[in-house]
C-alpha cells in the first residue's frame, strides 16, 4: 500500500475536490449516495443510510485515488425535532491530503450504526465515546463501554432532552448560588 | 476484566506438579505522579512484565461539549482554556476558528500574529513541562526543574500579555482581547534569544544522557501505518516518521508567511517510532517555534487586533470542522450553529484521546516501569482527554 511510504517521504498524490470523490463514490454505489452538501472545503459532505456506511467507508479507504487512511473525528449530533441523532464522519486522506466527510440519520429511538472499528482502529474509543454520551448503539463494536462516563449513569448526557440528576451516589449535583443574599 | 477494583484473577496452571503462577492485576492510578493528572491503567502483569495495559478515563470529564450548549459562543471562550491546560492558547484558537468560519469573520493580520506567537508560545511552554517531566519520570529529577525554570519566565511573558498563567482566555471571537503591552516585543525576542541556547544545554544535561537513551530507546514503537490508523496526532505522528504539521499541511491563520521546519523521528537511539523520537521531536519542535516567534515579532504589521463583532453573536445555520495543530497536535473542533445564540453541538477531538487509546496495543510485554516512560512520550494530558 502506499499510504505509509507516501507519507513519510514528500511523494504526495494529487488532492481530489470534493466533487469529484462524491462522484467517484455516486458512480459506485448510485444513489445510496445523498446529493453533495457543504459551502466550503471543510464540511463537503454526503448522507447516506446507516446500513451502508461499511461499504462505502471501506471503497473510500481502499480505492486508488481516494486512500482515506484516516477517520479524523466522529461524532454524534442529536436532533429531536426530526428525531434522529446524526453520526458525522470526518474523513481524511494523508497520502492525497484531501478530506470528506459522511452522515448517517439514524432515528433516536433506537440508534443503531454498524461499527467501523474493523477498518480505522481510532473509531473504536470515537465510538464508544458516541455511545456514551448520545447513546448510539455501534452493532459489531468489540467493547462498546461507557469511556467518559460512570458505568452506572444513567441516561445519555448529550441528548438535548437530558435531564441532570439531582444527585449521584448521595452527591448533590447543584449547589446554590454563593451570589444569593 | 472488570474495572472496578483491585480484583486479583487467580489463574493456577499446575503443569505436572510445577508451581502455580498467578496474574497480577494491578491499579495504576488514579493518582499517581506520573499521569499528569488523574487516569488510571489496570494493568495485569505477569511479574514486572505487563500483558496488557487498560486505560480507565473519565476522572476528569467537566461535560466541556456540554456547556458549550448552555453558555453560547462568546462565553465559552473562557472554558477552552479548561480543554486543555497545558497549553491552553490553540484551544482558544480553535474555538474562536471555529466561529469565525461559520460566520464568516476575517481576523485583522495584526490579530493573527498576535494568535501565532501566543500559541506558540504557549507550545513552548507545554513541549518544556513535557519533556521536564519525563525526564523525571524517568528518575532524572534536576532537568524538570531547568525545565520549569524556564516555563515561568515564559508564563511571566503570557501574564503580561493577558493577565493570566495558565488559563489565558487571551483570545475572542474575531481576534484577541489585548495588543501587546509597550514593549512587551523585546521582552520577548530577548527571551528567545536567552532561550533557544538554553535547548541545547537541556540536550547535553539529558537528551544524550545514556541511562536516559537506554530506556527510551525502542520502547513502544509506533509504525507510520499504527499512528495514522489510530489518528495519533502533532509530535507522537512524527516521531513515526510522518512529515505532517497542520500549520504547513493544511495551513491556517498567517502560517504561510513563516519558515519553519518540521522535525520528524529518525531512530536516532533505536527504531523510528519509538518513545526516544517522540521526545527528541518535541525538544527540536521548540527551537521551530523559536523561529516562528521570532519572524512573527520582526514581521509584526499594524492595526487593529479584533475584527467587529457583535456582542449578541448568532451565526448562520451550518457546521464546520477546524484543524488547528495545538501543542498535542492536530486538534479537531466539530462545531454545529443552528444560527442562534448558542452553539447547537461542539465536539472537540484531542490528541490525548487518541494517543491513549494506543496505550493497550504498544504497552503489550513491555515493563511495568516502562509503561510510565510510555505515557511520557505519549504528552497524555489527563484534561485533554476528558473534556
Amino acid at each position: 500500500m502506499a499510504g505509509a511510504d507516501a507519507v513519510g517521504g514528500e511523494r504526495l498524490m494529487p488532492a481530489l475536490e470534493a466533487a469529484a470523490i462524491h462522484a467517484r463514490l455516486r458512480a459506485r454505489f448510485g444513489d445510496a449516495i445523498g446529493d453533495l452538501a457543504g459551502t466550503r472545503r471543510d464540511n463537503m459532505c454526503a448522507t447516506l443510510a446507516p446500513a451502508k456506511i461499511v461499504e462505502v467507508c471501506r471503497f473510500l479507504k481502499t480505492e486508488p485515488g481516494l486512500e482515506f487512511d484516516c477517520l479524523s473525528n466522529l461524532s454524534g449530533v442529536d436532533y429531536p425535532k426530526r428525531s434522529v441523532i446524526q453520526v458525522v464522519y470526518n474523513l481524511y486522506s494523508y497520502p492525497h491530503r484531501h478530506l470528506f466527510t459522511l452522515k448517517v440519520d439514524t432515528p433516536r429511538d433506537n440508534p443503531v450504526v454498524p461499527t467501523l472499528s474493523g477498518l480505522w482502529s481510532h473509531a473504536d474509543w470515537q465510538e464508544r465515546e458516541v455511545f456514551d454520551l448520545l447513546g448510539v448503539v455501534f452493532e459489531g463494536h468489540p467493547d462498546l463501554r461507557r469511556i467518559l462516563m460512570p458505568e452506572d449513569w444513567p441516561g445519555h448526557p448529550l441528548r438535548k432532552d437530558f435531564v441532570e440528576p439531582e444527585e449521584y451516589h448521595g452527591i448533590s449535583t447543584s449547589r446554590e448560588s454563593l451570589l444569593k443574599a | 476484566m472488570g474495572l472496578a477494583g483491585f480484583e486479583v484473577e487467580v489463574q493456577r496452571e499446575t503443569r505436572d506438579g510445577g508451581l502455580a503462577t498467578e496474574d497480577m492485576t494491578l491499579s495504576m492510578g488514579p493518582q499517581h505522579p506520573s499521569t499528569h493528572g488523574v487516569l488510571r491503567f489496570v494493568v495485569r502483569a505477569d511479574g514486572e512484565v505487563m500483558k496488557e495495559a487498560i486505560p480507565d478515563i473519565g476522572y476528569l470529564h467537566r461535560s466541556i461539549e456540554k456547556i458549550a450548549e448552555k453558555v453560547g459562543w462568546h462565553g465559552f471562550m473562557p472554558y477552552t482554556d479548561r480543554v486543555d491546560y497545558v497549553a491552553a492558547m490553540p484551544c482558544n484558537q480553535g474555538w474562536a476558528m471555529a466561529a469565525e468560519r461559520l460566520a464568516s469573520i476575517e481576523v485583522p493580520k495584526r490579530g493573527e500574529y498576535c494568535r501565532v506567537i501566543a500559541t506558540e508560545f504557549s507550545r513552548i511552554h507545554s513541549h518544556l513541562l513535557s519533556v521536564g517531566s519525563m525526564a523525571m519520570d524517568i528518575g532524572a529529577y534536576t532537568p524538570f526543574t531547568h525545565a520549569i525554570r524556564e516555563r515561568e519566565y515564559i508564563n511571566d511573558l503570557l501574564e503580561e500579555l493577558c493577565g493570566a498563567r495558565l488559563t489565558f482566555h487571551y483570545m475572542r471571537i474575531g481576534g484577541v482581547g489585548w495588543d501587546l503591552p509597550p514593549a512587551w516585543r523585546d521582552k520577548a525576542l530577548a527571551y528567545i534569544k536567552r532561550f533557544e541556547p538554553l535547548i541545547d544545554e537541556f540536550n547535553d544535561l539529558i537528551s544524550w544522557n545514556k541511562i536516559y537513551t537506554e530506556r527510551l530507546a525502542n520502547v513502544a514503537v509506533v509504525s507510520a501505518r499504527d499512528a495514522i490508523d489510530y489518528n495519533l496526532v502533532g509530535p507522537n505522528l512524527r516521531g513515526s516518521g510522518v512529515k505532517y504539521d497542520v500549520r504547513r499541511d493544511e495551513p491556517y491563520s498567517v502560517y504561510p508567511d513563516f519558515d519553519f521546519d518540521i522535525p520528524v523521528g529518525r531512530g536516532e537511539m533505536g527504531t523510528v517510532g519509538d518513545c526516544f523520537d517522540r521526545y527528541i521531536v518535541r525538544i527540536r519542535e521548540m527551537k521551530e517555534s523559536c523561529k516562528i516567534v521570532r519572524q512573527c515579532l520582526e514581521k509584526l504589521p499594524g492595526g487593529p487586533v479584533i475584527a467587529k463583532v457583535p456582542r449578541n453573536f448568532k451565526p448562520p445555520a451550518g457546521d464546520c470542522y477546524v484543524r488547528l495543530e495545538s501543542a498535542r497536535g492536530d486538534m479537531g473542533w466539530y462545531v454545529v450553529s443552528d444560527g442562534t445564540a448558542f452553539p447547537y453541538r461542539c465536539k472537540i477531538r484531542t490528541g490525548s484521546f487518541a494517543a491513549i487509546s494506543i496505550v493497550p496495543k504498544v504497552s503489550r510485554n513491555l515493563m511495568i516501569a516502562d509503561l510510565i516512560a510510555v505515557i511520557a512520550s505519549l504528552d497524555l494530558v489527563a484534561p485533554e482527554i476528558d473534556r
